[in-house]
């Protein structure tokens, strides 16, 4: 199985590099990308170098341009596609249609990726993204469980990649328009979900803590609790005459319990969220996957996650807490 | 010559009881709406109609004058439900919407033309080519795209453009989820929800701790608080493109709702005053390129009074 990190920076790229990724994504700094946060990704210069640095130890590097272009951006995303043939990337990761048919045409030996954010859940959808744009792998939304996703890959038509850790999207990727809803900014149209720009922090006079997005109280935080980023499909709401997580609460998605099955259904390649994390982030998350898929590999049967590796993601997941998300049907 | 805005009815996104689906349909037959998109879109365990009553439903809309089309679910996760979308686009009677890119892979295969609900990503004129040569007839544009976006795209297809429909009144869907927000509210797992759905005919209201509408719950689908109105902009639409402009069905008012858009549209200046008087409730942010939640027109009240 083959193990793809995420990379924000050029540091970040080396870390993964040296703590055992076979394949590092990235994006560039503009729209084009679904993790176009102030201060993140490459310019053109630094991507070349992190190609460098990847190619020379013998692994690859995939470009993310999987946001969907207006008619008014378009060339943004042919030119992100023309940089990327002209870098020597492995692949690209796409999810609009119209940007896959230009990069088929114009670079059809350029392996095309299915973006998660193209939402393609079912062996039809994938068919018709391999028929019309010759894709090769997708990456799957986080909306399956386990055994869909086994009988999913065992009549799949491309490559299948599945997340295994961190930041957990409960919607269908790329048809969540809450963040529009509330900020005029989405991941579709500008890569972002619930804006930086967007958030206020308001410490009240009594101690407590209220995090705002566009204005609208996403949550609001005791003297003492551990306030979190209003990511707003995690904020806390009222329905009915109850208070709470009425969505889903601030957690990161953990797979490593499940490596031997996503092995055995024959899945190609575990993904690692994070783009937007920090070198030492990439490091530490890296090298846990790392190891678990090595013993995985070496012994499925035998496999089974080590208490250290499941303390040492605890730490780096959101509200310490971690989940199987979806995978796992009384989730849902 | 801008040929005359037709008026449709969206796919009802809660789950009612059989009766009370006849009877909202049964007042629709009788109402000045031009297209109606039948069937379940938010989940497949809604079967209040079975896909053969949809059929009947449908025929009899038609004998009342009706364009009759039947709409896919929109998040597909087993091979049932693969199963009933592809009974569906074989029903070889009626049109389909097209909610996910299996219903238009499906269709292409058969080489019959199907429409693209507003889950379909078309952001771009490429995108919209693409599927325009693969059999699209209509398509219900993006809810997140807005005025300037239509036009671009409309521009650069040319002659050859499909039908343009806008979601102009209702509660935004905003979000599709593996997880059950209503089962989850009643603690409830997914697999025993006990079809509670349908206890709550326009879904769960969502406030904040400050007791703003936010978001709406209605079993795995997340919609707006705030109602979506862009009916008093309907000439803006239409000059912008636009050829229908939907309307998502609500338990009260509906068919009141439709008379009114279709007098307004015949010239009546008044007939949708009684709809302005709900702003209260209501956003239009996306078709002015803004958030979706907000009101524009409050804005430029707002900006005519300095």
């Amino acid at each position: 199985m083959e193990l793809v990190c995420p990379a924000g920076s050029l540091p970040a790229l080396s870390a993964a590099v040296d703590a055992g990724a076979d394949t590092i994504y990235a994006g560039l700094r503009n729209a084009t990308n679904a993790r176009h946060f102030v201060g993140l990704n490459f310019s053109a210069e630094r991507l070349a170098e992190g190609i460098a640095y990847a190619h020379g130890r013998g692994r690859r590097v995939l470009l993310a341009i999987n946001t969907y272009p207006g008619p008014h951006g378009w060339s943004q995303w042919t030119s992100a596609i023309d940089q990327a043939a002209d870098l020597g990337v492995n692949g690209i990761i796409v999810a609009d249609p119209g940007v896959l048919e230009y990069a088929a045409r114009t670079y059809p030996r350029l392996d095309r990726h299915l973006s998660v954010q193209a939402s393609a859940t079912s062996v039809e959808a994938l068919t018709f993204y391999r028929e019309q744009f010759g894709i090769r792998r997708a990456v799957l939304p986080r909306v399956l469980s386990l055994a869909q996703v086994t009988q999913l890959a065992e009549n799949s038509p491309v490559e299948l990649e599945v997340f295994g850790f961190g930041s957990l999207c409960i919607m269908a990727e790329g048809r969540c328009f809450l963040s529009s809803y509330v900020t005029g900014e989405s991941p579709n149209t500008c890569g972002a979900c619930s804006p930086a720009a967007h958030v206020r922090w308001e410490e009240q006079g009594n101690g407590t803590l209220e995090t705002r997005l566009n204005g609208a109280l996403i949550d609001r935080f005791q003297d003492g609790e551990r306030a979190g980023y209003p990511t707003l499909c995690k904020g806390r709401f009222h329905v009915g005459g109850r208070m709470g997580h009425i969505l889903e609460e601030p957690t990161s998605l953990n797979t490593l319990d499940l490596l031997p099955e996503l092995h055995t259904a024959g899945i190609t390649a575990v993904k690692l969220e994070g783009r937007q994390r920090s070198p030492g982030y990439v490091a530490q998350v890296t090298a846990v996957w790392r190891a678990a898929i090595n013993a995985c590999t070496d012994n499925p049967r035998g496999y089974r996650s080590a208490w250290s590796w499941q303390e040492a993601l605890a730490d780096l997941s959101e509200g310490s807490q971690t989940t199987l998300g979806a995978y796992h049907r009384p989730w849902q | 010559m801008l040929d005359k805005l037709r008026l449709s009815l969206g796919p009802c996104q809660y789950f009612w009881p059989r009766t009370e689906l006849e009877r909202f349909y049964a007042d629709v037959a009788d109402s000045p709406v031009d297209i109606v998109y039948l069937g379940e879109t938010v989940c497949a365990k809604r079967r209040e109609f079975r896909p053969e009553d949809w059929a009947g439903l449908g025929r009899e809309l038609r004998a009342a004058g009706k364009e009759v089309v039947l709409s896919t679910l929109t998040l597909l996760e087993s091979r049932s439900e693969m199963g009933m979308l592809r009974r569906l686009c074989e029903n070889g009677e009626f049109l389909v919407e097209a909610n996910d890119v299996a219903a238009i892979q499906l269709m292409q295969q058969l080489g019959i033309p199907f429409v693209t609900g507003p889950s379909v990503n078309i952001y771009n004129a490429a995108t919209l080519g693409i599927y325009r040569q693969l059999g699209l007839q209509r398509w219900v544009m993006p809810l997140e795209l807005d005025r300037r976006a239509l036009t671009g795209i409309l521009e650069a297809t040319g002659p050859n453009r499909p039908e343009t429909e806008i979601f102009a009144h209702g509660r935004l869907p905003l979000a599709w989820s593996a997880r059950c927000f209503t089962a989850r509210y009643h603690d409830l797992p997914k697999d025993h929800c006990g079809l509670r759905c349908m206890e709550h005919p326009e879904g769960l209201s969502v406030e904040t701790q400050e007791g703003d509408r936010f978001l709406t719950i209605n079993g795995i689908q997340t919609q707006s608080g705030r109602i979506c109105n862009l009916l008093p902009h309907w000439r803006d639409l239409r000059a912008a493109g636009a050829d229908i402009l939907r309307l998502s069905p609500r338990p009260r008012g509906t068919t009141a709702l439709l008379h009114a858009v279709a007098n307004a549209f015949a010239g009546d200046g008044k007939a949708l005053a009684s709809v302005d008087a709900e702003t209260a409730e209501t956003c239009d942010g996306y078709w002015f390129g803004e958030p979706g939640m907000h009101r524009h027109h409050e804005v430029t009240m707002g900006d005519a009074r300095r």
